[in-house]
């Protein structure tokens, strides 16, 4: 791996900050980002995309159904077309890209693991292997990603944004990973952070440490940089958007292949319909991605980003209005040249008939192949690099990209 | 420590003690311009005092503790591997030195039980929704959000103390596990009031018994029921959340053998065992015998489906509460189970990805003893593959917040734990900390990203360079004096440590500028890190 140099500039860059921002990286040749947003616990889709054409929703839902929408609301379900509208919650904010023909969703969406166990699913999706197969869990798919587009330029510079290094993340020799949710003040300076760093020389978790030190050098660098930014506005983020606005600006000067988690989806209990936790959650979701989607300025245009969960939940409300672990689920498809403004991907009418298990959704779109084909398109992969990332699936063009 | 060492080390020499008391003398040369005292060489150092200790059995002793202290040291010097073990897995015998075996039985004795919990966290929320909005609400809103977080932070601060100074070490070990695989999180519905009792009776007195007592206590707690949303599963409004987690999580395993059909089945079953703090429903005559109720815990047959159930292929008979019991008999008894819980307990403790051979001796074991904890543990932890696997085992969050303050301040009780649980959440591991209810991840894999590493970093420089008010009142007030740095470089390192250090680490210790920066070396070393 190719030794970054975020710790001599770092330090100069701190020491200087009072000179000026500059700019730590070149902004790199345009080419194409990632970013992967995954939503812990099966968030649901249902209530996201709704099937408002189908009585079926409406008479399987009684206390948490979202009403119809209605023209002259401005504030109820968006109607997308003739079947699906979008919650009230995300209307100003994935609504708006959605006019903007920035956004697609993609129904009947998710895997053949039919185990409607979370940590099963979300495991078996990061990991991207053929389900008939033995696991590798040294080898996720945005890991896959990584090493076929290594060598290439502009490289492809995978990051997570997550405390740990997700499962996807796996087999790429080297991803550096951080949280931005709080973040301080750099601990070491250079002298002992070559002292670490010597000290795990030869060790397996060599390059992890080099990199762990290294990257939080950067960011807090960039950090110091935001603080200094007179042009910031002064609206003050937090949550979600503040982390995606981070996000963005790292992926804007550096990164181009991003994993980022977003938990709180298992809405068993009192989930709410237009308003509740799952509204006030997806809320909070659309705002960061707007944010996302407006810090990256130009670059939105070279960017995908999407949204994906372990499974929908079940068709009907349960006891206690909310849902139990389902199937299918509705993926996102977000970006400034994404061709959007379109509900996507095989579909079949909201009926009783036509759920898996008279429980939930069925999969008419498996989540390898979309992928596949979105990578296949952003970056040109050849058929072997599609089955490198995707073994034995025949990747899906939706024409979104 | 290190796990590119040979397994098998011969004692160490006196040459290598004298290379590490002669480090600690130019330390003291170096340090003495300081303000800060540098380390001293402890004057009973001396090379003719040190018992001589094999690599392999202070390893051994790191997977049987939360960390290496002077006084686990010394008694498996004194007992050897076997009878310190056949001691430890009689669970706690020995005293808490004073005064905190004083102050952690008033804790307990203090816990106010979850029936009066929620009668009056019920009357409590009655009470401030009938109040007028204003100042007085938020008040009152406040007060009560507070007495929630003291009483979650009396639960955390008992089992951090439990931790490092409970001479039963292992049934503590136990206890964090148990703890976690049979996660709550705090944070979910009232579980602040509740998970102080959970420990105290629902984990810690089956931590070291029988797995099917230990899956009925989690069931039966008020924490659990409230956690997977069991209370809220009835007859005709089925949530089959606890269900499947109790068959995928608990028991089984996600590959161990059942079907969403089960799932539902064990849902059915599961209907109406919930929570109370009312006086019991009014009933009719046929279900008055059926209706149970312990403290908090509640059967009430009226929300219950008496229908029969297909369970695993066996019927069980609609009756009431005795088809939880049968249910769970059942579910516990499958070998999956013998083999899910026998994995789990060898991930922990020997090797992320454990031997299969010793797997299967555990499975069998687990079997044959109808689940008996200690005779489990009894197999894992003689067995060779473990003394093949010592010194691999990356240690997590826990176990390395927990051994540092055990290493650090031996012989000192802290009065405060605040530090170390602001370590824990720095490290994303802090207790009853978990949103999932997979409980944390068990190995390497999960800790040791690049941005873990270098978060961990940082607390070992938080841990070494001061008290961090680990000596503070619990209130927060500092009695002045107790603060300072920990010296690492005390006898337990000399004796136990530096004899084996890897060379990596050897040469950072040597080229740290304060006290302060060594101990943040030697804490951040691969040696202290693997155990």
């Amino acid at each position: 791996m190719k030794r970054r140099h975020a710790l001599q500039w770092g330090f100069a860059a701190l020491l200087g900050a009072a000179s000026g921002p500059a700019r730590l990286f070149a902004a790199p040749a345009s080419g194409p980002r990632f970013l992967l947003v995954f939503l812990r616990g099966g968030y649901d889709s249902t209530n996201f995309l709704i099937p408002y054409s189908s009585d079926f929703y409406y008479e399987s839902r009684p206390n948490i159904a979202i009403a119809r929408p209605d023209s002259a609301s401005t504030t109820g379900a968006l109607a997308l077309n003739a079947d699906w509208a979008l919650a009230p919650a995300v209307r100003e904010t994935i609504g708006a890209l959605y006019l903007q023909r920035q956004a697609a969703f993609i129904p009947f969406a998710g895997t053949d693991d039919l185990s409607r166990s979370h940590f099963e699913t979300q495991d078996s999706i990061e990991l991207g292997q053929p389900s008939a197969s033995a696991r590798n869990y040294r080898s996720g798919f945005l890991g896959r990603l990584a090493q076929t587009l290594g060598g290439t330029a502009p490289e492809p510079d995978p990051i997570a944004f997550t405390d740990a290094l997700p499962l996807a993340f796996e087999g790429a020799s080297t991803v550096p990973n951080l949280s931005l949710k709080n973040i301080g003040k750099p601990p070491f300076d250079e002298r002992q952070a070559r002292i670490l760093n010597d000290m795990y020389a030869g060790h397996h978790l060599e390059t992890a440490v080099r990199d762990g030190l290294d990257l939080r050098q950067e960011v807090a660098q960039k950090i110091a940089q935001e603080m200094l930014s007179a042009s910031r506005s002064a609206v003050n983020t937090k949550g979600f958007e503040l982390e995606a606005e981070r996000m963005a600006r790292l992926m804007r000067d550096k990164y181009r292949v991003g994993f980022v988690d977003v938990g709180g989806w298992d809405t068993h209990v009192g989930e709410g319909a237009s308003q509740g936790p799952l509204a006030a959650n997806l809320a909070s979701l659309g705002r960061g991605l707007q944010v996302f989607a407006q810090t990256l300025g130009t670059e939105w245009n070279n960017t995908v980003v999407v949204v994906v969960s372990e499974f929908g939940r079940t068709f009907r409300e349960n006891g206690n209005r909310g849902t139990d672990h389902g199937h299918g689920s509705v993926y996102w498809v977000l970006g400034g040249s994404v061709r959007g403004g379109t509900v996507a991907g095989e579909q079949r009418p909201v009926n009783r008939a036509n759920l898996l298990q008279d429980r939930d959704f069925p999969v008419l779109n498996d989540y390898r192949a979309v992928l596949g084909g979105l990578f296949r398109s952003m970056w040109g992969l050849s058929a072997v690099q599609c089955d490198a990332v995707f073994a034995q699936v025949r990747p899906l063009d939706l024409k979104l990209v | 420590m290190d796990p590119h060492l040979p397994s098998t080390v011969p004692p160490p020499s006196q040459a290598l003690i004298l290379v590490g008391a002669a480090l600690a003398v130019a330390w003291m040369l170096l340090a003495g311009g300081c303000a800060n005292p540098g380390p001293k060489t402890p004057a009973h150092a001396t090379a003719a005092s040190l018992p001589v200790f094999h690599r392999q059995d202070l390893l051994w002793l790191e997977r049987v503790s939360f960390g290496i202290d002077a006084e686990s040291v010394g008694a498996l010097h004194r007992l050897g591997r076997e009878r310190y073990l056949d001691r430890q897995l009689r669970g706690p015998q020995a005293p808490f030195p004073a005064p905190l075996g004083a102050e952690l039985a008033n804790l307990v004795a203090a816990r106010p039980d979850p029936e009066r919990v929620l009668a009056d966290l019920s009357a409590e929320y009655k009470r401030i929704n009938a109040m007028p909005d204003g100042a007085d609400k938020e008040q009152a809103r406040k007060a009560l959000n507070d007495e929630g977080n003291k009483l979650a932070n009396q639960a955390i601060r008992e089992e951090l103390l439990r931790a490092v100074y409970a001479p039963s070490q292992l049934d503590e070990q136990m206890v964090w596990f148990w703890l976690n695989h049979f996660s709550v999180h705090q944070y979910k519905a009232n579980l602040r009031w509740l998970v102080g009792d959970y420990v105290d009776r629902a984990i810690r007195p089956h931590a070291l018994g029988h797995f099917k007592d230990l899956v009925l206590a989690t069931l039966e707690h008020p924490a659990m029921l409230q956690y997977l949303d069991n209370n809220q599963n009835a007859v005709g409004h089925i949530n089959e959340n606890y269900a499947r987690e109790l068959m995928e999580l608990h028991t089984l395993g996600v590959h161990g053998g059942y079907t969403q059909q089960d799932v539902q089945q064990l849902a059915r079953v599961l209907t109406g065992v919930g929570i109370s703090a009312v006086d019991p429903p009014k009933l009719k005559r046929e279900w008055q015998n059926l209706y149970r109720r312990d403290g908090a815990f509640e059967f009430n047959p009226a929300r219950h489906d008496f229908g029969d159930k297909l369970l695993l292929g066996r019927t069980i008979k609609g009756r009431g509460f005795d088809e939880v019991d049968e249910a769970v008999g059942l579910i516990v008894r499958q070998p999956a189970c013998a083999r899910f819980i026998s994995r789990e307990l060898a991930r922990y403790f020997v090797a992320d990805d454990p031997p299969a051979r010793l797997v299967d001796r555990m499975t069998q074991t687990f079997m044959r003893s109808d689940g008996d904890i200690a005779q489990v543990l009894r197999e894992m932890l003689l067995a060779p593959e473990l003394d093949a696997a010592l010194g691999g085992k990356f240690k997590d969050p826990m176990r390395f917040v927990v051994s540092s303050v055990r290493f650090a301040y031996d012989g000192r009780t802290i009065s405060n734990t605040r530090p170390m649980l602001n370590w824990l959440n720095g490290l994303g591991e802090a207790p009853f900390g978990r949103a999932t209810p997979d409980g944390y991840p068990l190995t390497e894999l999960a800790w040791a990203s690049s941005g873990q590493m270098s978060r961990r970093f940082e607390i070992a420089r938080a841990i070494g360079s001061g008290s961090a008010g680990l000596f503070d009142g619990e209130d927060g007030t500092s009695p002045g004096g107790a603060g300072g740095f920990p010296q690492l470089s005390n006898r337990l390192y000399y004796e136990a440590v530096e004899p084996f250090l890897g060379a990596g680490a050897r040469d950072a210790l040597a080229r740290a500028n304060s006290q302060q920066e060594w101990n943040t070396f030697l804490l951040a070393s691969p040696d202290f890190n693997y155990e």
